[in-house]
């Protein structure tokens, strides 16, 4: 083989993986290892892709995406949070969040940027900046039970930082900002001229609060990141959206042009009819992950978890120290003697070998025998 | 606080009402309040389950869907035909309908024969029927909101992802 990327090559495969692999061939256990709804797709959604594609649009659409779509996502971010971006030229339709994220760093960063990265955090921050050339910062949240403050920022702020992001309801922990604490990031990123990426895929999960969106109290400088997967069950239609400044937008749509043309075109009606007429499936997932989630996070408790009520995403993080045990160990043998698969720590955070991320868009019967499974196993410690 | 409790009951009626007290945010006596309450109001009136009668070894019974037309009562209307027809066994459920018939009845037997029998010397014969026409039920897909057999609508994820 001839040689290849040392910039991919430097990135190193996850520690976990033969842990995930043996998770991937258990087939007599009950997992809450995974990261997305346990619902399918509504089906109106479903049924008017089909409908458009019986129709005959299947065909690239306009880089941006379809005009309808980027209007209605624009109506929505100015009804829902008064933010105001031009459909024409400040909306652009995504492959998800994830092409979203990738887009953002490449359009910002240049050689020896630094971005602020406060992890436990969703997998693909570092590495995407890395890949666009830049250096993840990555700054420990768990003693802030999991909210990135104006204190860590400050703190882990140089020269050569450009850019914060953050990602609240927080995957895997389940944290999500107040309104004071996301204005107190925005602040600080004001302040000191940072860049701000938000990824939003989960603001509308959120149980007691309403939904924010850093888009209310900063316009520019801010990459705001959305998308369909979480709130609408879309994760197979791989659909999202940047919204940002059109100056911004100008360069980034370079990159998504010549590297994707544009998002699928049955993907984009889909999402289309999520927004127009889904609102009511997206509340009834709602109330369901939340008695889900009042389940697991009382149970756990007692058990004998330390944990944090997580107030959004499908996701809850309770440490296991108290058992002696590492995260990996202790998610290891709840798989091999508890036939339970849940997610260590290490996965999200590097350092952090003292949390497991479980998920709970899991039908409540088997939420229910998973909970008594990690009972069982706990009692044996 | 009520239409939650009866809705939870409703996809499973095992769960306990301490169960739903933490899903719901409350307090197990005050579920159980209104759990009795619903039943003495007679919002709950059972909790049973719900089978596929397919997969049983002896199921042999057929269901039948008759449309019976008749002619309304002074002061009753259709009131009086149906509360004789529900006193039947054999009858499942009876739905007063609007549309060119008047009373949907579902009568469920042994077999074919039963079913007519039960038509022609039962239920033709009662003062004000006018007429019928029976439909036997030939396989269920879908009832009362649930997917017999396997759900196909069901989601395919793996067991693991980030
Ligand atoms: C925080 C976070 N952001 C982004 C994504 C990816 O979302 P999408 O399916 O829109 O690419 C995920 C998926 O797990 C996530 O947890």
């Amino acid at each position: 083989m001839l040689p290849l990327s040392s910039k991919v090559l430097s990135i190193k495969p996850s520690g976990i993986r033969k842990f995930f692999d043996l998770v991937m061939q258990s087939d007599d256990i009950i997992s809450l290892g995974v990261g997305e709804p346990d619902f399918v797709t509504p089906w109106h959604i479903t049924e008017h892709a089909i409908y458009q594609l019986e129709k005959g649009y299947t065909s690239y659409t306009s880089n941006y995406g379809i005009i309808e779509l980027r209007r209605e996502i624009a109506a929505q971010l100015e009804k829902e949070f008064a933010a105001f971006y031009k459909p024409e030229s400040e909306v652009l339709i995504t492959v998800g969040v994830s092409e979203g994220l990738d887009l953002a760093f490449r359009t910002i960063l240049n050689p020896s940027d630094e971005v602020i990265v406060p992890v436990p955090n969703f997998v693909c921050y570092s590495p995407l900046v890395h890949l666009a050339g830049g250096k993840a910062i990555e700054i420990d949240t768990s003693p802030t039970d999991f909210i990135l403050t104006r204190e860590q920022i400050l703190k882990a702020l140089t020269p050569n930082t450009k850019a914060v992001i953050i990602g609240y309801p927080n995957n895997p922990t389940g944290a999500t900002v107040t309104e004071a604490q996301l204005k107190e990031i925005v602040n600080v990123c004001k302040e000191k001229n940072l860049w701000l990426i938000s990824d939003e895929v989960y603001n509308q999960l959120v149980y007691e609060d309403k939904p924010l969106s850093a888009s209310t109290y900063m316009r520019e400088n801010l990459i705001l990141l959305n998308g369909f997967s979480k709130a609408y069950a879309m994760t197979g239609w791989r659909i999202g959206y940047v919204a940002c400044e059109k100056d911004v937008m100008d360069q980034m749509v370079k990159i998504h042009q010549y590297a994707t043309m544009c998002a699928p075109i049955m993907s984009q009606y889909a999402a289309l009819e999520a927004l127009k007429h889904g609102e009511k499936d997206r509340e009834r997932m709602r109330q369901s992950y939340k008695m889900r989630r009042n389940i697991v996070y009382e149970e756990l408790k007692s058990i004998g978890f330390d944990v944090l009520e997580p107030k959004g995403a499908f996701y809850i993080f309770p440490s296991v120290k108290r058992f002696g045990l590492t995260a990996e160990d202790f998610a290891m043998r709840l798989l091999t003697e508890g036939r339970v698969a849940v997610v260590p720590s290490t996965a999200f955070a590097e350092g952090n070998n003292d949390f497991i991320r479980c998920c709970y868009a899991a039908s409540l019967p088997d939420l229910k025998d998973a909970l008594s499974r990690i009972k069982m196993f706990v009692n044996t410690l | 606080m009520r239409d939650n409790i009866v809705n939870i009951l409703r996809q499973d009626s095992r769960t306990t009402p301490s169960e739903i007290a933490t899903m719901l945010g409350s307090t197990e006596d005050v579920v159980r309040a209104q759990i009795t309450e619903l039943e003495k109001s007679g919002v709950i009136l059972q909790y049973s389950v719900v089978v596929n009668d397919e997969l049983l070894d002896d199921d042999s019974s057929v269901v039948a869907f008759i449309e019976v037309k008749c002619a309304p009562e002074r002061d009753q209307g259709f009131d009086h035909i149906a509360q004789r027809l529900q006193k039947f066994p054999e009858v499942q459920s009876v739905y007063l309908m609007s549309g060119v018939f008047d009373l949907l009845v579902v009568v469920k037997g042994r077999n074919l024969r039963e079913v007519a029998a039960f038509v022609s010397s039962k239920l033709s014969p009662i003062a004000n029927v006018v007429s019928t026409g029976t439909h036997f039920l030939l396989k269920k897909y879908k009832e009362n909101g649930i997917v017999m057999g396997l759900d196909e609508n069901r989601s395919h994820r793996l067991n693991v992802a980030f």
